[in-house]
């Protein structure tokens, strides 16, 4: 065990894992936090902070996950390297360590354009690949990115990375992935899952690779809460996947029964991925809409969570 | 070659509105090819100034000229006359060409008339590209002959993100994924297994974060 995280448990154990998501208000207000915590606790076995998502100013991953942890929920901090330069995401990670935090998705992040200072100069000092490595040296070999020893204590994080299954070129993804995991990720989350089919095809890949065996991947999945949220992901998010057959499950029930259909539509799909070799949990993403989550990992089958 | 695009007319407007008479002056080299500073656009330029002058009542005077390079002292000394009769020149040069004037000529009003855009080529008549951000340290034997400091949005160099779709980048449809491009150049030069070693943390105190960068070649020097 690395950081004896309770994701780490999990995963070691060898059951399967279910994360969730919760996305910082873009205010200083700390109740918002409390109530989506409270919807979360006890359901997941950690919860993603996400960092500035899609490049909106939003209260910070390690502020949010130090409360998490006063609450008593495992928190994952998520690190972008569209605003940080090496010097101020070193220096995040000493005190997030210092602080009790154990795991940490590494991104690149969603470009600034994208968000709602879209005239923000990206730093991009680092890119994903390169921040999980920098994050495993300063942990396995107390190194700063530099090569400067660390004297004391080191940062220690279950490290994680993302990846996007559905993204170009899609004969290179389980390389990348491949790549990211050679470079020190111990866990992977995957962008939101719809077109199965493809996903199969990408694990299967990932499989032959042996990719599986060095690191655990979660599938990214999530609840579709309306026809528009679907066209919205399926025409204007870069790099998803939405097929016709997910929407037209939607169109087959009444309007008022949309978001329900749209809860047991992500549990058929947790069931999916529960069978697919090479995928060891479940991180869920249910976005401004965390009351879904217990009912769907109620549905899947994944209720209540192992303790380890 | 330095690409550069002229600047709105109400900013040049803006910029000269403190003087009367004002030099306008082209550069024969890179923005002449970008058409945005060369002779013929010095012209355009002093006619659409004077046809705004002459609306606004205003007294201002315009004269042109043109050298082969405003980024070579021999070339600017060459004018000095033209400058010194005028209260403000406006350089259709690149920033080279406006910041050697205003070291020339210490007590001269220079002003931009363009806006120097960046390092690249027209890859058809009128369109052109971004190919070169002067990094200082050239990783293109690495990537295929594709750079992905000039060409990718995130600088990375590990890879394409998750935005990569149908070969054209999320931040932009119509610019290729430069990261779909190196994919593609090292499969056909059979070297995708370059995509699989980890390009460490880039240096970047060889471009502009080292400070204004400098070459000295003593062999040269007279």
């Amino acid at each position: 065990m690395k950081v004896s995280s309770n994701l780490e448990r999990i995963l070691t154990s060898g059951q399967f894992a279910a994360t969730g998501e919760l996305g910082p208000p873009k205010s200083a207000e700390a109740e918002v936090i409390h109530r989506k915590a409270a919807l979360l606790k006890g359901y997941v076995d950690a919860v993603n902070i996400t960092d500035n998502q899609t490049a909106i100013v939003r209260m910070s991953s390690i502020s949010v996950a130090t409360m998490l942890l006063g609450i008593g929920i495992e928190p994952t901090i998520q690190m972008t390297c569209r605003d940080r330069n090496r010097l101020a995401i070193q220096a995040d990670l000493l005190g997030a360590s210092a602080l009790g935090i154990k795991n940490l998705l590494c991104l690149t992040g969603d470009h600034q354009k994208f968000g709602n200072h879209p005239t923000a100069r990206g730093v991009y000092d680092l890119d994903s690949i390169q921040l999980v490595a920098m994050v495993k040296a300063l942990r396995d070999e107390k190194k700063f990115a530099n090569g400067e020893a660390i004297d004391t204590v080191e940062p220690r994080f279950f490290i994680g990375a993302a990846e996007n299954p559905f993204a170009d070129p899609f004969d290179y993804r389980p390389y990348r992935l491949a790549k990211k995991v050679a470079a020190g990720a111990d866990f992977v989350q995957t962008q939101l899952i719809y077109n199965v089919p493809k996903f199969k095809e990408f694990m299967k890949r990932v499989v032959d690779l042996g990719v599986h065996e060095k690191c655990s991947i979660l599938a990214g999945v999530g609840p579709i809460k309306s026809i528009g949220m679907a066209r919205y992901m399926q025409n204007s998010v870069p790099g998803m996947d939405v097929p016709e057959d997910i929407i037209a499950r939607l169109k087959g029930v009444p309007k008022e029964q949309v978001r329900k259909e749209g809860i047991k539509q992500c549990a058929d799909i947790i069931r999916e991925m529960r069978e697919i070799p090479g995928v060891h949990g479940v991180h869920v993403m249910a976005i401004e809409w965390e009351e879904a989550v217990a009912e769907i990992l109620e549905l899947s089958g994944l209720l209540p969570r192992p303790r380890v | 070659m330095i690409k550069a695009k002229q600047k709105p007319i109400a900013e040049i407007k803006t910029l000269i509105a403190p003087y009367r008479n004002i030099l306008i002056l082209g550069c024969g080299t890179c923005v002449t090819i970008s058409f945005a500073g060369g002779e013929k656009e010095v012209g355009m330029l002093a006619s659409s100034l004077r046809i705004a002058a002459a609306m606004d009542k205003n007294a201002q005077l315009f004269t042109e000229a043109t050298v082969q390079r405003q980024c070579e002292w021999e070339f600017i000394d060459a004018i000095a006359d033209q400058i010194q009769k005028a209260d403000a020149v406006i350089s259709l040069a690149c920033g080279i060409g406006v910041q050697a004037l205003a070291e020339r000529y210490p007590d001269k009003v220079i002003l931009p008339g363009v806006n120097t855009t960046f390092l690249g080529m027209a890859i058809e008549h009128g369109v052109m590209v971004e190919r070169c951000r002067a990094c200082g340290d050239c990783i293109l034997g690495l990537t295929g002959g594709v750079c992905p400091i000039a060409r990718c949005a995130k600088n990375l160099l590990n890879g394409p993100c998750g935005g990569s779709q149908r070969g054209k980048c999320e931040v932009n449809p119509e610019t290729d994924c430069a990261w779909q491009l190196i994919y593609d150049r090292l499969g056909k030069l059979g070297q995708l297994d370059r995509l699989s070693s980890l390009m460490t943390y880039k240096d970047w105190s060889k471009d502009y974060d080292g400070g204004p960068r400098k070459i000295v070649r003593e062999d040269l020097k007279l």
